[in-house]
């Protein structure tokens, strides 16, 4: 599933083009363009894939470092 | 004067806001500057967006719709729900989770650290610091012009000579008081609350507007009336602004890039670093990409609105009207000054949001990577480090206040230069934390390629006056028009591999700390 989220990132930042309505000036119920409503759905679309992404492909490294460290106040090497 | 008594209740409130947080600090440096590493999802996803929205999103969009037409919205808007997203779940968690462990607030130590360099945290100091300035002189300048723009009329004898209206320089300097107010005392859990409250006032707002302005335009029953009625007007007068028609296509793809200056933004790294726990992050990675539609999808359909749309025979923008002042012309003429001083407050809170985070950041780096990392961090207490942070944020507000004196305007352009300059840099932070290979001498090259670049294209840009300033490359017996982010990003990563491959690898020590995972 990890790899099919990955693989619909790279969907979406293609469909991001949207070469194909570039010209169009079809107006979707009236009042939105459709290269703007395309967009705007791509921009939901986004919203959904990282919702499925924070399931599949969650860092889970990050948070077994919280747990297993207290944070401390040092910056780093000097 | 109801638009000047809207925004001093505005400001007054967030002063309140901010001198209320500052009595749950306490009294530690990491506080003042990672608020404990106290933030939940909540106020992670407003101070985020609040951060990485400036003016431009509400202004700056119905502006550039109004010119270039609907495209503006997938050229920054679609962009940034896709980019920003990937940089708070690829960057931002393992940034935290490291900052945690390790006690970062700022990214030069990261860097010092993954790449066991003093150097390099000497080389990045200035081009870091140096990208955020202009960022900076743009909301304080924005501020100043909003100001001055609703009060005009207001003080005719006073201040005859901006027209009645609050002049650049009052207005810029209570805007720079009230954020060095908030941000001196509250610190990083002010800024994260004033952000909220700024960040939600322009979000209703920016509704609002829509709203009010759609029934001003259309002239029928009903807001979906009155909205067909206001794109009918635009499908007659200016189809092209309903397409993408006058766009460059490549240049369209180019500026995918754009977003990802996010990944290296300082100010986004240090408010990374305050959340609770990993899984703060979720809620921003999913939301902040609706939160981008309801803002900038609104405004871009007012400035395509606004093209064609008239009152009593005239058209309400003329079209050679100055860039930026679609919105609140509208506005003006359509809603009257109770809504206008909504709106100028709404664009102040744009504004402040991200100039507190700013100031507070710089403010940090000063702390941490000079006086704290050169002298012995063992001789401070507690109390003396928040002391040098808020000499630091009360210098650079002043300094910042100083240079918007001079009206530098070309620094409106600068803004696309500076987020340039941070994705330029992007390599260097996705390289750090994914790839075992980089080497110190492969970060000096990128950060030197990057410098180099980036002086280059500039400089042909005439130092920023030309702001349609485009890369032109020969190919396929054509010119290819790009931005200058293009080739300043292939020249960064190609930098950075080449001379990480050819030099000595990163001793085990260091790949023990940063990749545990694939040493076990």
């Amino acid at each position: 599933m990890k790899y099919v989220i990955w693989i619909s990132v790279v969907v979406l930042l293609i469909l991001h083009q949207d070469f194909w309505w570039w010209d169009d000036g079809t107006l979707l119920l009236g009042i939105v363009p459709i290269g703007l409503a395309s967009h705007i759905a791509i921009s939901l679309a986004a919203a959904v894939l990282w919702f499925l992404a924070t399931i599949y492909c969650w860092p889970h490294s990050a948070e077994e470092a919280e747990s297993s460290t207290a944070p401390t106040t040092e910056g780093g090497q000097g | 004067m109801t638009q000047l008594a809207i925004i001093g209740v505005y400001l007054a409130l967030l002063l309140g806001l901010g001198l209320f947080s500052s009595r749950l600090f306490r009294g530690t440096g990491e506080d003042y500057m990672l608020a404990s590493h106290s933030i939940g999802p909540f106020l992670l996803l407003m101070s985020l967006f609040g951060t990485t929205m400036t003016a431009f999103a509400l202004v700056g969009s119905t502006g550039e719709a109004f010119r270039e037409g609907i495209g503006v919205y997938g050229l920054m808007a679609s962009s940034s729900g896709i980019v920003h997203s990937l940089c708070f779940l690829l960057i931002g968690v393992k940034i935290w989770s490291f900052g945690y462990k390790h006690g970062y607030t700022t990214q030069i130590q990261f860097f010092r650290d993954r790449l066991g360099s003093n150097g390099i945290g000497l080389l990045l100091f200035p081009i870091i610091v140096g990208l955020v300035i202009p960022y900076l002189l743009i909301g304080v300048i924005a501020s100043g012009a909003v100001i001055n723009g609703a009060t005009i009329g207001t003080f005719p004898e006073t201040f005859a000579a901006t027209r009645g209206g609050v002049p650049h320089w009052l207005a810029a300097l209570v805007i720079c008081s009230v954020v060095l107010i908030y941000v001196f005392f509250g610190g990083m859990r002010g800024t994260a609350w004033a952000n909220t409250f700024q960040t939600s006032v322009f979000m209703i707002l920016g509704v609002v507007t829509f709203v009010v302005i759609a029934n001003g335009i259309g002239g029928q029953d009903g807001l979906w009336a009155n909205m067909q009625a206001a794109t009918a007007k635009v499908a007659q007068a200016h189809p092209d602004r309903l397409t993408r028609s006058e766009m460059s296509k490549f240049m369209f793809t180019t500026y995918l890039l754009i977003p990802l200056s996010v990944g290296m933004f300082p100010h986004v790294f240090q408010h990374w670093l305050t959340a609770r726990s990993a899984q703060t992050f979720k809620l921003p990675v999913i939301v902040h990409p609706l939160f981008i539609m309801l803002v900038w999808a609104p405004c871009v359909m007012v400035g395509v609105w606004a093209t064609s749309a008239t009152l009593n025979g005239q058209l309400i923008v003329p079209p050679d009207v100055r860039p930026n002042t679609e919105l609140p012309l509208m506005v003006a003429k359509l809603a009257g000054p109770v809504l206008g001083g909504l709106l100028s407050a709404g664009i102040l809170a744009a504004i402040m949001s991200s100039l507190d985070s700013q100031f507070l950041c710089i403010g940090s780096i000063f702390t941490n990577d000079i006086v704290l990392h050169y002298w012995d961090k063992k001789r401070f207490s507690e109390k003396q480090i928040v002391m040098w942070a808020r000499l630091f944020v009360v210098a650079i507000v002043a300094v910042t206040y100083g240079l918007s004196l001079f009206e530098p305007r070309s620094v409106f352009a600068m803004g696309i230069w500076c987020f340039s300059g941070y994705t330029g840099l992007f390599p260097l932070v996705f390289a750090a934390l994914y790839w075992k290979r980089l080497t110190v001498a492969g970060a000096y090259a990128c950060v030197l390629t990057v410098a180099g670049m980036w002086l280059w294209l500039f400089a042909e840009s005439g130092f920023g006056a030309n702001a349609n300033y485009t890369f032109q490359l020969p190919a396929f017996g054509q010119q290819l028009e790009m931005m200058p982010v293009l080739p300043i990003t292939v020249a960064s990563v190609v930098a950075l591999v080449a001379v990480s491959l050819v030099t000595s690898p990163p001793p085990d020590e260091t790949l023990r700390r940063f990749f545990p995972e694939s040493q076990s």
